[in-house]
């Protein structure tokens, strides 16, 4: 018998719902930088934007034609989202929150998990 | 609402590859993995020595470990651009 207690672990994909329609700024992993609406995320965090601009257009002129685009998960570094927008409390508290184990569960704190939000 | 590629099927995309390269084509059909068909596909390759050379391509599939991003083309802006007098280096490769 395992006499597992689990609570649901922080979900990111539902978080980034909550950013639907704001602004967002993704960094890729090729380092292009491109800031635009949040129009959806899915279950892999595959985003797509709307209403695009690239950062430093002038080095990319390879997208200079694209309004809205899907942006694959894989390929993501960074989602930069408004510090206005996010209850910083309120996430960190949210990942902070732990699956809980019957019999393995150790008596010495392990490690918060850390949240950070850019402007 | 989940971010599908529905939208874009039968549409002129920009497909950036994880290895820097840029293919346009006209998007048939993609999987859960983003997989894709490009249809009239051609590869944009970019210099700083050299205009825009356009590889064309045919009937591609493009697998989904290899894309960065799926972009839609707008038509108007891409028909006015000279590519001929286009100067860029070429995107980076993705590092994970």
């Amino acid at each position: 018998l395992l006499g597992l207690a689990t609570m649901a672990t922080f979900q990111f994909n539902s978080f980034f719902k909550t950013l639907i329609g704001k602004e967002i700024a993704v960094e890729l992993k090729n380092d292009v930088a491109l800031t635009g609406t949040l129009h959806s995320v899915d279950q892999y965090l595959n985003i797509k934007l709307t209403d695009v601009q690239v950062v430093d257009a002038d080095r990319f002129p390879q997208l200079s034609a694209m309004k809205n685009c899907f942006i694959r998960g894989s390929v993501i570094r960074y989602v930069q989202i408004p510090a206005a927008e996010v209850d910083t409390e309120l996430l960190q508290d949210a990942a902070r929150q732990q699956t809980k184990d019957g019999p393995s569960s150790s008596s010495t704190t392990s490690a918060p998990a850390t949240a950070t939000a850019s402007a | 609402m989940s971010a599908s590629l529905d939208a874009l099927v039968n549409k002129v995309v920009t497909v950036v590859t994880n290895d820097g390269r840029n293919i346009v084509g006209n998007l048939r059909g993609f999987d859960q993995t983003t997989n894709l068909i490009l249809d009239d596909c051609h590869e944009r390759v970019f210099s700083t020595t050299a205009g825009v050379q356009q590889e064309v391509l045919g009937l591609y599939i493009i697998r989904g470990d290899n894309i960065a991003i799926i972009g839609e083309l707008d038509q108007d802006v891409d028909s006015q651009a000279d590519l001929s007098v286009v100067r860029a280096e070429p995107l980076k490769p993705v590092a994970h």
